[in-house]
């Protein structure tokens, strides 16, 4: 089946075979390999996404559901040439290593930070408990927010 | 005590001692950095791996035509297929390819296969049709010592044997089984040349030595293998041996087409090694004022089916069973045993961890028994430059400022006032099952030591090149970037070995560089680090020695004030320059375990600071304070990346990563069932960086991925005996370990 919907602000078709998980289509058939594929159950958080307002595991959506939604991939956050201020703080805060689980961290935190500006320490842990990071222990990305969220030190 | 004198930093914006943006950052951030499961080729075919359901059987007979049965697959292999040699190994060559005649663990690949697409490669090699006679595994450790099944046996003897401490303490200590768990999972990527040549970009930690593998298995000459670096999600010490790399070769140069393949979750559980578990028996000797007289040990670990790292593993546990202490009576019994059970190698820390649990507890009862302070018993034998190691007699010459290490974590005030008032963040957290009544608080401290670089004899180095081009400083290496900060830090030396503000890491494949051995040990910055200081220093001088300079910037040479040649005639020059670096060498031990074995060592201490509900024996960890040596700290906030990370791991160790292994098959490959710290299981960190010139590392620096793991486990389990009174002798600590004991 042909699948329709909007991807990072733009209408977009993509072909659909059998019980294709909306990650696979993105990284495999729309050729947007920026959401990850780490525990291909939910656990993890690497294939964070935005479908219609809501943040999900894009490994857990079935691609045939997204006729007619409107999805948003780490690839739509910022415009090609900028970061998004999410982005900027993790770049400076060092909350960036093996890279892996970051996707999937930027999209989540954008999805924080629209809803809350200003979060707690506890809301951003609270926010981003979905999402595994194996390499920095949380720290660098803990004192990232708080940066942007103005409570940093 | 030390007399090396380190070299000059030539001042130069974004060198050493910063800590600038990583390059590989932005990309990374965007989701545009290719990690090897985003790689694509034209005509590219999917493989994928059969592999046992049994973790030991007879094979009777394999079938591969239902497989080829099915549209669109294109070869399916077994062990019949492999050209040449059928075994691979990272020391010794014992794990068949493909296996032939039996399957040794669960998750052995036996066949492989490759098709047009994902699905229909899995489907394909699920088809596989196998026939096997299922035999008893051999999954008790025990027994296997006894049939002497056996990787490696360790005897350390030193000093007088018969000496007896007035004070005596027992203990049994075990480690279960823990994974490095890496979010990317293996994948890859080979391209036939056309020639009967193939070139791979696969994730690894060490390309240089997949490349002689593959070389071996499919006999071929070397310069028909290119093992290329590729961008990796993390490696933990996962990624030094070989799994698809010689598969993913024998279907492209069979096929003639591009394969690739991306491993599963559960199939990443069983396609990569494991840290050893770890059973230990322990005797410390001390005399009534506390001094360490004596220490017994013996340790034995599970290598699981095949070798992979087991001997160096268990050599390394057996070289650091004393901790960073004095102690002139050691004798440790070590052995690695073979069983049915998951093939067991390098993880970060490298079988330090393990008897770090154990020395810690027993210096902790030690303590108790003595009526002194837990880090004052520790001051009081610590182990510093100019002493003898304990288990193998080496002189200490680089700096170890364990008793810095000491005092400075016991000055550290605890930032932290008690139990938390938000419910969520009580051991029960967002459950809510823990009365804040009943709380436990509990502080804990550990110290661990590890050896930087390889050790044994092993021939270590590291080769580098440094280019002047157009886009400034290029530093060529094929050393691994597993998300650690070596593009950073190479970057760094570059520029403060050359006086230019304008570096970049390149990676290159295996036909453009020699090797730069392994991102392991702790040792890139060390090794390939010191080939990039020597290339760029090097470099520097044998420019101004061409043009009669005494300066060299970014605007070019200089002399008496007056620049003579611009940098860009330079950079049209072509100047590099290459070097090979190698570390002091080390030696393998005599009998007794004794002799120069190591090129240098890292200290680290840590406190933990954890709340235990004691009823239902959960554990919070709230705070892990640090102390580690660095030697000099080329880029601090990399430095606070690792030990902030490292600390996770082994706060994870202590309280929840365990891969459940019954009769040899794992019960929990995945990450539902294999727990990983999340955010909200991260402590509060306070990290104190020592540094001390003098070790051979570049600018003085150490290596410093690897100790935060070390003690980070033993201190949270420390903290866990301080809050409930339970001996906890094993880790991960389980929940009926507190509640019932």
């Amino acid at each position: 089946m042909i699948v329709s919907f909007k991807l990072n602000g733009e209408e977009t078709t993509a072909r659909v075979t059998g019980p294709l998980s909306l990650l696979d289509m993105l990284r495999d058939e729309v050729g947007l390999p920026g959401s990850k594929s780490a525990c291909e159950q939910g656990e993890c958080g690497s294939c964070s996404i935005v479908l219609d307002g809501e943040l999900v595991c894009s490994c857990l959506v079935l691609a045939g559901d997204v006729e007619g939604s409107e999805v948003t991939t780490v690839e739509g956050v910022a415009g090609a040439d900028v970061l998004h201020p999410v982005q900027e703080a993790m770049h400076e805060a060092g909350a960036v290593q093996c890279g892996f689980c970051t996707p999937g961290f930027v999209v989540a935190a954008v999805d924080l930070f629209e809803s809350n500006p200003s979060p707690t320490t506890s809301e951003i842990k609270e926010a981003l408990a979905g999402n595994i990071c194996r390499c920095t222990g949380y720290g660098a990305i803990i004192r990232a927010f708080e940066q942007l969220a103005g409570r940093g030190t | 005590m030390t007399t090396k004198t380190t070299t000059r930093i030539t001042p130069a914006k974004g060198g050493v001692g910063e800590s600038p943006l990583r390059p590989d950052g932005v990309p990374k951030l965007k989701g545009t950095f290719e990690y090897a499961q985003d790689l694509h080729a034209d005509q590219m075919l999917w493989g994928a791996t059969t592999r046992s359901p049994h973790p030991h059987a007879r094979i009777v007979s394999i079938d591969v035509g239902p497989a080829l049965a099915i549209g669109g697959v294109h070869a399916v292999l077994t062990a019949d297929d492999v050209p040449g040699r059928a075994t691979f190994g990272l020391e010794h060559p014992d794990q068949p390819v493909l296996a032939s005649d039996e399957v040794r663990y669960w998750g052995e690949p036996v066949a492989i296969v490759a098709a047009e697409d994902e699905p229909t490669a899995r489907l394909a090699a699920a088809a596989v049709r196998v026939e096997y006679e299922v035999l008893e595994p051999n999954v008790d450790g025990d027994e296997a010592e006894r049939r002497d099944d056996t990787f490696r046996r360790m005897r350390i003897r030193r000093g007088d044997q018969e000496v007896q401490g007035e004070v005596v303490v027992d203990g049994y200590y075990e480690v279960g089984m823990q994974d490095q768990a890496p979010l990317g999972t293996e994948a890859g990527l080979a391209i036939p040349d056309g020639n009967g040549g193939v070139d791979l970009y696969a994730t690894s930690q060490f390309v240089h030595v997949d490349q002689e593998q593959v070389v071996a298995s499919l006999g071929l000459r070397p310069d028909q293998v290119r093992a290329h670096p590729t961008g990796i999600g993390g490696a933990f010490g996962a990624r030094e041996d070989v799994n698809l790399h010689i598969h993913l070769c024998l279907l492209a140069l069979y096929t003639g087409k591009p394969v690739k393949m991306v491993y599963q979750r559960s199939e990443s559980f069983t396609g990569h090694v494991h840290r050893h578990p770890a059973r230990m028996w322990y005797r410390h000797h001390a005399n009534r004022d506390g001094t360490l007289i004596r220490v017994e040990a013996r340790v034995v670990i599970d290598g699981g089916a095949y070798a992979s790292t087991t001997a160096a593993v268990l050599a390394n546990a057996c070289y650091f069973s004393v901790g960073p202490y004095r102690c002139d009576s050691v004798s440790v019994d070590g052995v690695g045993v073979r069983t049915n059970n998951p093939p067991c190698g390098a993880m970060r820390g490298f079988g330090a961890v393990q008897v770090c649990f154990a020395h810690e507890a027993q210096m902790d009862k030690l303590a108790t028994e003595l009526g002194i302070h837990p880090l004052e018993l520790r001051r009081m034998n610590a182990l510093t430059t100019g002493d003898h190691m304990p288990t193998t007699g080496q002189l200490i010459e680089t700096p170890l400022p364990t008793r810095e290490v000491i005092d400075s974590l016991e000055a550290m005030p605890i930032m932290d006032d008690g139990p938390p008032d938000d419910v969520t963040q009580l051991p029960g957290g967002t459950g809510l099952t823990t009365e804040p009544g009943d709380v436990k608080r509990g502080v804990g401290y550990a110290l661990g030591l590890k050896n930087l670089g390889f050790s044994e004899g092993f021939d270590d180095f590291a080769q580098a090149r440094v280019r002047l081009t157009e886009e400034g400083a290029i530093v060529e290496t094929a050393a691994i970037e597993v998300g650690q900060g070596l593009v950073s830090v190479l970057a760094q030396i570059a520029r403060s070995g050359l006086g230019l503000s304008r570096a970049v890491v390149k990676h290159v494949d295996t036909s453009r560089i020699e090797s730069a051995g392994s991102t392991s040990a702790s040792r890139q910055t060390q090794v390939s680090g010191g080939a990039t200081l020597e290339a760029a220093t090097k470099l520097r001088q044998r420019i101004l020695d061409a043009h009669g300079g005494d300066d060299l910037n970014d605007s070019g040479v200089w002399r008496g004030g007056e620049l003579v040649v611009g940098i860009e005639e330079l950079a049209e020059a072509g100047w590099e320059e290459t070097v090979t670096f190698r570390h002091p060498p080390t030696y393998a031990p005599d009998e007794d375990g004794q002799g120069v074995v190591h090129a240098d060592f890292a200290v680290a201490g840590h406190r933990a600071v954890v709340d235990v509900d004691p009823d239902l024996g959960l554990v919070k960890v709230h705070r892990v304070d640090t102390s580690q040596d660095v030697g000099r700290a080329l880029n601090p906030e990399s430095i606070r990346g690792q030990i902030e990370g490292g600390i996770m791991q082994g706060v994870g160790l202590a309280i929840m990563e365990e891969l459940v292994i019954e009769g040899g098959v794992i019960k929990n490959p995945n990450f539902t069932d294999y727990l990983l710290p999340t955010i909200l299981d991260a402590p509060d960190v306070e990290a104190l960086l020592i540094e001390e010139d003098g070790s051979w590392g570049p600018f003085g620096a150490k290596g410093v991925g690897e100790p935060p793991t070390i003690s980070s486990t033993a201190a949270v389990a420390a903290a866990i005996r301080d809050a409930t009174g339970r001996p906890v002798t094993r880790v991960p600590v389980r929940p009926q370990d507190i509640a019932i004991g």
